[in-house]
């Protein structure tokens, strides 16, 4: 195989890895973000955080994963990304790990002080580890300043125009709702009939946000549609993803929260589709000079290390799968409380 | 301050912190898949009582280690871009290897393993615990062969980065990095596996110089004494055998240290003029008079160690100039420490199970306390290790390669001393993120330093909470003499909540 094309096949595995990660830690985010708002006493917030509790680790492993495959496969993007996003990425470690000892530790002691505490770290965890994922995305779509070696040349305030915090935004309303609809499927009797109430809440949220985003985009952004001239048929993700959101009203008001649910897998996966799109075959555009941009294919590690990572990745996946397969099967249902629960 | 001391503190600190967890996750792994099996052997419910006590504590090791764990990750990335850039190809495919083999393997049987006994069977169970300690174990694997990579770098060539077919660049210095030629000659590079050994010994003994601490507070309060002495005798088998294991298998790393980096080796010594060396068991290194002061020492000690002869001649630092010396106050205090304390439980656990077998252990007031609190000197012999390995490597972050001639000596030029070659290695002051600036850095360090803390304070203070809870009875009538009826006992309620659980589903 050529090295462009297995530039491209990384570039896709990518893709793949940064689906799973958005669609699974995207509803254990979404929880979190919830969390302040629809479970009212102690048992219901312990069901909440219990209903991630098994999952939320895995899920993070996608996100490690994907750092870890972009440090291989394009060892000049991660660079280029990481150290340019500075501020924002300790932000969100900071974010991600306030999150993860909040549910460890919240039911570790009884007092109503402390678990108050580490509810209000895990909404906050959550909501700002979302914002920022979208805040990510935002920037990526718009570029950034960038000097001939890849380096970032501007400043914090770059990365915070308009564009970015919208989609920071529509990210959090986004998981929220994703989030809304795995605990429906996890709860039942009074806590799942005020979450109803939730989902239509942070579906109307995401919709606003969504629409705005995308007149942005269109009006701002243009090289988000450019590769769609190159491939037309490219076109079917952007009604896949109009046609899921629409499926989530209609779903939940037909009484089948497993398709809405469904369907707003669909509506991550079709978005971070998009902005593959939007990108290849950049990974950090520069936005001061094109020349300047680093793509798969000057980003990328040697042909011989590219093979050698697809046969980890094509050995390893179905393992992957296969664990994730166990876990989520053994954890299948509503909730239960348990000596073991969170 | 500057960028790259701010950002080395930084990934000190992080990794200093990091390293508690998963460290205790490989060590204690092991302990639990010996309390499980037991369990399933003998059917006695006390194996299953001390499991499930110790998978609680487990658990709340390992959510802090993933939580840290992250922060390592994308560390390479945010400040040292200009590292990731030379080495990704060849270390990027570890760390990725790592995700891929380990991370997930451990964490998705992590949840069966915390949150699974009462939906799984107990061989089932058993099988999870076995399956985490595994991956705990992979992930060491890839990690210390990323870091020997960088140690003693193999299985790669340093190539021009080509951009469009040609030389890409910059500032008319043509831009280098490390590929892969040799998969396998990068995994086994020729540290990995001595390296590998050493660590895993490392998280032996604190695994289990953790559980005795534990067990050896009941003991001595009188609490749970029936679980206490099995784990304390079964932590005690392995922090023996891992112990003595320590002396060899530092012996052999001693020896490849100096092969690989004999300014590393000279620095642990405090060795500075080339010749026959002694083996300082105390001392102060004094760069400016290059001699080490208040030293006792083994004469020939060194010499020994290296060559078996006590007059061999052995490398010093003066073969290398000042600035490709590592600094070598840190790297002979840490080195130091770490063998003391290292000697120190070689006689702990052996005297340990010496009364053990004698029957006195138990009534051995002292040497209980002297074990409660044992546990700090494992965890800073862990640390100090990893600090040696670490600032011993310095000033390189990759080390370059150099020669030796046949008569045992390095080959340097014709100053008198080693002539790295540059462009095969990388300083570590080189290695930063050009687009961070030191205030960006601080900030983070200040708020690492902070969250860290408050996070060890509650660790601590929720560990402390699960000991004193201490560990729940299993069964009904578990802990008494009816083993027997309690274990029958417990595999109908087993029957009992997986009906519960398809029922509901």
């Amino acid at each position: 195989m050529d090295w462009q094309t297995l530039a491209v096949i990384w570039f896709l595995i990518e893709g793949a890895l940064l689906i799973g990660y958005a669609i699974l830690d995207g509803f254990d985010l979404g929880v979190g973000i919830l969390h302040p708002f629809v479970p009212v006493d102690d048992r219901e917030r312990r069901i909440a955080i219990n209903s991630i509790g098994p999952l939320w680790d895995g899920n993070e492993v996608w996100l490690v994963t994907f750092g870890g495959a972009l440090f291989a496969a394009f060892p000049e993007a991660y660079a280029t990304a990481f150290s340019g996003f500075y501020t924002a990425f300790m932000l969100l470690l900071a974010a991600l790990i306030f999150r993860a000892v909040s549910m460890e530790f919240r039911s570790k002691v009884e007092s109503d002080r402390w678990r108050r505490f580490w509810d209000m770290s895990f909404f906050g965890g959550s909501a700002t580890a979302a914002f920022l994922f979208g805040v990510a995305v935002g920037n990526a779509m718009l570029g950034m300043s960038l000097d001939a070696a890849g380096n970032f040349t501007g400043t914090l305030r770059d990365q915070l125009s308009p564009y970015p915090l919208l989609v920071g935004l529509m990210t959090v309303a986004l998981f929220a709702m994703h989030g809304g609809l795995f605990l429906y499927l996890k709860t039942e009797g009074d806590f799942q009939e005020r979450l109803r109430d939730w989902l239509w809440r942070s579906w109307g949220v995401f919709l606003v946000a969504y629409m705005l985003t995308t007149i942005y985009t269109l009006a701002l952004v243009p090289r988000a549609t450019a590769n769609f001239e190159r491939w037309p048929v490219a076109a079917i993700v952007v009604v896949v993803n109009v046609l899921a959101v629409a499926n989530i009203p209609r779903s939940l008001h037909w009484g089948r929260p497993g398709l809405a649910f469904s369907s707003s897998c669909a509506v991550i996966a079709t978005l971070v589709m998009l902005f593959g799109l939007a990108l290849f075959p950049n990974l950090v555009t520069a936005s001061n000079d094109a020349a300047n941009s680093v793509t798969i294919f000057s980003a990328a590690s040697s042909p011989k290390t590219l093979g050698i990572m697809l046969v980890i990745a094509l050995v390893g996946m179905p393992f992957v799968l296969a664990y994730t397969g166990i876990v989520y099967w053994a954890f299948r249902g509503k909730v239960r409380l348990d000596d073991h629960s969170y | 301050m500057d960028v790259v001391l701010l950002s080395r503190l930084q990934f000190a600190f992080t990794i200093g912190f990091h390293y508690i967890f998963p460290l205790l996750t490989i060590g204690m792994g092991v302990v639990m898949v010996y309390l499980e099996a037991q369990h399933l052997r003998t059917g006695d419910p006390l194996f299953e009582t001390a499991a499930r006590f110790w998978t609680r504590i487990f658990a709340l090791n390992f959510a802090i280690g993933v939580a840290t764990g992250i922060v390592m990750e994308f560390q390479f990335g945010t400040n040292w871009a200009t590292y990731s850039r030379f080495v990704g190809d060849v270390f990027g495919s570890a760390l990725a290897a790592e995700g891929i083999f380990a991370f997930f393997l451990e964490s998705g049987f992590l949840a069966l393993l915390v949150f699974g006994w009462d939906r799984i069977s107990p061989r089932m169970h058993l099988f999870a615990t076995v399956m985490v300690s595994l991956g705990s174990i992979f992930s060491s694997i890839w990690i210390v062969v990323a870091n020997s990579w960088q140690q003693t770098p193999a299985g790669h060539h340093i190539v021009p980065v080509l951009r469009d077919g040609q030389p890409f660049i910059i500032d008319g210095v043509p831009v280098l990095r490390a590929e892969i030629v040799d998969f396998w000659a990068l995994v086994f590079n020729p540290s990995t596996v001595h390296r590998l050994v050493h660590v895993w010994i490392g998280a032996f003994i604190l695994g289990s110089f953790f559980v005795m601490s534990i067990s050896a507070w009941y003991l001595l309060k009188g609490r749970h004494v029936e679980f206490a002495k099995k784990s304390f005798s079964g932590a005690l088998l392995f922090a023996t055998i891992a112990s003595l294991s320590s002396l060899v298998s530092g012996h052999f790393q001693a020896k490849s240290v100096y092969h690989w980096q004999p300014a590393k080796l000279a620095a642990f010594e405090g060795h500075y003029e080339s010749g026959p060396a002694d083996m300082n068991l105390f001392g102060l290194p004094d760069d400016a008079t290059e001699i080490v002061r208040f030293k006792i020492g083994i004469p020939g000690g060194l010499s020994f160690l290296v060559h078996e002869d006590f007059n061999a001649p052995v490398v010093g630092l003066d073969r290398f100039r000042v600035e490709d010396r590592p600094p070598v106050l840190i790297s002979f205090a840490s080195y130091h420490i770490m063998i003391g304390l290292g000697t120190v439980f070689i006689c702990l656990t052996l005297l340990a199970s010496f009364l053990l077998w004698r029957g006195k252990l138990y009534k051995t007031r002292w040497l209980l306390w002297v074990f409660v609190f044992a546990v700090a000197g494992a965890l800073m012999a862990n640390e100090l290790g990893w600090v040696a390995a670490e600032v011993g490597r310095q000033p390189w972050i990759v080390h370059p390669p150099f020669g030796w001639t046949d008569a045992g000596d390095v080959l340097t030029g014709p100053s008198g001393f080693v002539e790295y070659d540059e462009t095969l290695g990388l300083r570590t002051k080189d290695a930063v993120s050009p687009a961070i600036d030191a205030s960006q850095v601080l900030g983070s360090l200040i708020g690492f330093g902070v969250i860290y803390l408050s996070l060890l304070a509650v660790w601590l203070y929720v560990l402390d909470q699960k000991i004193r809870h201490g560990p729940d009875p299993v069964g009904p009538g578990a802990g008494g003499d009816d083993g027997l009826l309690a274990a029958a006992a417990r595999r109908a309620d087993h029957s009992e909540s997986l009906t519960g659980s398809q029922g509901l589903s």
